[in-house]
């Protein structure tokens, strides 16, 4: 159980080292090293854990923290570079792939959200919620 | 269920706890007036389920004092509010301790499968069990 749990540290370190860098031309073979397994085994019991190889999850790390952006009004070239994509086109594609939306398209949906709650918060809350705090 | 409230002593702490720490997702953050705000949470794969983190203020729910009460039983724990699951629970355990969420019990064995027992920032606590 020891050195189950000692792998397990080593693997959420890696993954948590991505969370904190995953905007950094990360080398994930180095991260593989740093855990002191083979990139083999790091690469089978990271997916094993997370779903997603170490590559897929730094991938979806950086779209959603694209999302962040974009909901922030950052520009859609602006996201792309500030989270470590090095294309656009790229970057495009991914977010496509991840999101079923442009980055754009999601861009515009979410702020036109944002907006209606700001003008009429009152649709996105449940009656009996409202009432119980007096909103209504 | 689409809708479940879970009362909480700040909402901005609890804004961080649950999204920053615990990974989950903002649906709606509405102001409503001073002092009040309609917040609600998803857990990343199931974005139907909204969690409202409420705030617990004088006023139409809380009454001659309830509040007070209320707060009080909040902190002391009183409150277990429901069962996460997750993928992997040794690999979740080690990631929240490490963001320093306060765990009440590890990853214990216990009849019905592993299980451990964690609290948000306000004293509400949650079973954290894993998918079979």
């Amino acid at each position: 159980m020891t050195s189950k749990v000692y792998i397990y540290k080593r693997v959420v370190q890696s993954k948590l080292f991505i969370d904190a860098h995953y905007s950094e031309a990360i080398d994930l073979d180095n991260i593989a090293d740093e855990a002191y397994f083979s990139k083999f085994h790091f690469i089978r019991l990271f997916k094993s854990i997370y779903g997603k190889t170490p590559h897929q999850y730094l991938i979806s790390v950086r779209v959603e923290q694209s999302k962040l952006l974009l909901q922030k009004g950052l520009t859609v070239t602006q996201s792309c570079t500030e989270v470590g994509f090095e294309s656009l086109t790229s970057f495009t594609a991914l977010f496509k792939k991840y999101v079923r939306l442009s980055p754009s398209e999601y861009q515009r949906i979410y702020l036109a959200r944002e907006e209606q709650i700001r003008t009429a918060p009152l649709e996105f809350i449940p009656a009996c919620f409202a009432s119980q705090y007096g909103w209504n | 269920m689409n809708h479940v409230s879970i009362f909480v002593l700040d909402q901005d702490s609890a804004y961080d706890f649950y999204v920053n720490k615990l990974g989950f997702t903002v649906h709606t953050d509405a102001p409503m007036g001073p002092g009040m705000r309609w917040l609600t949470v998803c857990p990343p794969e199931q974005p139907e389920l909204e969690i409202s983190l409420m705030a617990i203020a004088d006023g139409m729910l809380f009454k001659d004092g309830a509040a007070e009460k209320m707060r009080d039983l909040v902190k002391k724990g009183t409150f277990g509010f429901g069962v996460f699951e997750c993928n992997d629970l040794q690999a979740t355990y080690e990631e929240l301790k490490a963001k320093g969420v306060v765990f009440h019990k590890p990853p214990t064995k216990e009849f019905y499968g592993y299980e451990a027992l964690f609290a948000d920032d306000s004293g509400n606590w949650f079973s954290l069990g894993q998918k079979k």
